[in-house]
């Protein structure tokens, strides 16, 4: 059994300190492409943690019960693609159903999920750590978190920029990576929290 | 014909232009190596997906076409994983779980809905085997630099003079970012003089 303190320090680290976008690179397409206004990322950040915390429940339960005990990881990759297609889908159709408000804020960032390799990257990290299923469900969360913090850290610099005199080469994307990369170093300070 | 193979290797280039595939990108190239390899991955499965969808893109109904083109790619990335970890095992441990993500490439998916998908399988072919030498290009580049300034080396070879302090920080990710944004930049410096010199004449 886990202890509660060993789930915070996975929330902790899956969020701060191994940042996904600022340390494994992890939907980083998103992190350039929209982070361009807080408003839409804090919406793009939200619908991301909702799909995070329950695909890393639906494909624990796949993969334990599933996929191990009938030989057929090698089919895993196919398998957890389409878990996530399908329940980008599903989450899309329940929203909309039972609360339209948050599908309306929601609404257009739902498709984008599927293509962000943040999902399948935390579900290929949880099988690859052995991860029990509550720490599954916590690391899942975490890294929705850590998402979308960065996330709107990153718009909030790329609305100043808009005014700032960029060189013109850099303008756009080059810039973009560059403060990514400050940020990344801004984020190792945290390193010390926790150790490994 | 042609054009479709030139164009993903300067013009269309995927990694400095359309700055695709940034998680491949960026998390293997602490080595040039490491870059190398995952190019070829990200090759292979391009041209192989690429063909089979333009091949049987005329009996794929369109509501679907998302779903079945990535479980296609899903396939033949399962096959490079297992290649790389029969043959390459110390290469494929490296790369860790960055080979299976080539499945969410965002190139992958973009090369098969924008072109594979409109057009015949030896057009297809070309567009791939151009986008994905280009993108295995950059990765070679980005991953000699942070090579070189990281760990003083090339390919494995040392390079740097024998007192030369490593730089740290290029191998970490904060280095990963602002390298690949300063190649960004020379890119399109180097890009906008061509284009005037190409108005001159």
């Amino acid at each position: 059994m886990n202890t509660f303190e060993e789930l915070i320090l996975i929330f902790i680290a899956a969020s701060i300190t191994n940042n996904f976008v600022l340390t494994y690179f992890l939907g980083i397409c998103p992190f350039i492409g929209v982070s361009n206004s807080i408003d839409s990322s804090i919406g793009l950040g939200a619908a991301t943690t909702f799909v995070m915390t329950i695909a890393a429940t639906v494909t624990w339960i796949i993969y334990h019960y599933l996929l191990a005990p009938y030989n057929l990881v090698f089919l895993q990759y196919v398998v957890f693609i389409i878990v996530i297609a399908s329940l980008v889908q599903f989450v899309e159709m329940v929203i909309r159903k039972i609360s339209p408000p948050l599908y309306r804020a929601l609404g257009i960032y739902l498709p984008l999920i599927t293509t962000n390799c943040a999902i399948l990257g935390l579900t290929l990290f949880m099988v690859l750590r052995n991860y029990t299923f509550l720490e599954s469900v916590v690391f899942g969360l975490g890294a929705g978190v850590g998402f979308t913090l960065a996330l709107v850290i990153m718009a909030g610099i790329r609305e100043e920029l808009a005014f700032c005199d960029i060189p013109e080469p850099l303008k756009g994307s080059g810039i973009t990576l560059i403060i990514a990369g400050m940020l990344a170093l801004a984020f190792m300070g945290f390193g010390g929290i926790i150790s490994g | 014909m042609i054009k479709d193979f030139v164009k993903g290797l300067w013009r269309e280039n995927p990694v400095f232009v359309q700055v695709l595939g940034m998680c491949p990108t960026l998390a293997v190239t602490t080595k040039a190596l490491f870059g190398l390899s995952m190019g070829m991955a990200t090759l292979f499965v391009l041209v192989s997906s690429g063909m089979v969808i333009s091949a049987i893109r005329r009996f794929v109904p369109r509501q679907v076409r998302i779903p079945i083109f990535t479980v296609i790619i899903a396939t033949f990335v399962t096959a490079a994983d297992y290649f790389l970890k029969a043959n390459f095992y110390e290469i494929s441990k490296a790369l860790g779980p960055y080979v299976p993500l080539i499945v969410v490439n965002c190139i992958i998916l973009g090369r098969a809905e924008a072109f594979a998908s409109k057009h015949g399988v030896a057009r297809s072919f070309l567009d791939a085997a151009g986008m994905g030498i280009g993108f295995t290009l950059a990765l070679i580049v980005l991953g000699s630099v942070r090579e070189l300034l990281g760990s003083g080396t090339v390919f494995g070879y040392r390079v740097m003079w024998a007192g030369f302090t490593d730089w740290i920080i290029m191998v970490l990710p904060a280095g990963a970012f602002i390298t690949l944004g300063l190649l960004v930049g020379v890119f399109n410096m180097m890009d906008k003089r061509f284009m005037k010199r190409a108005e001159e004449k």
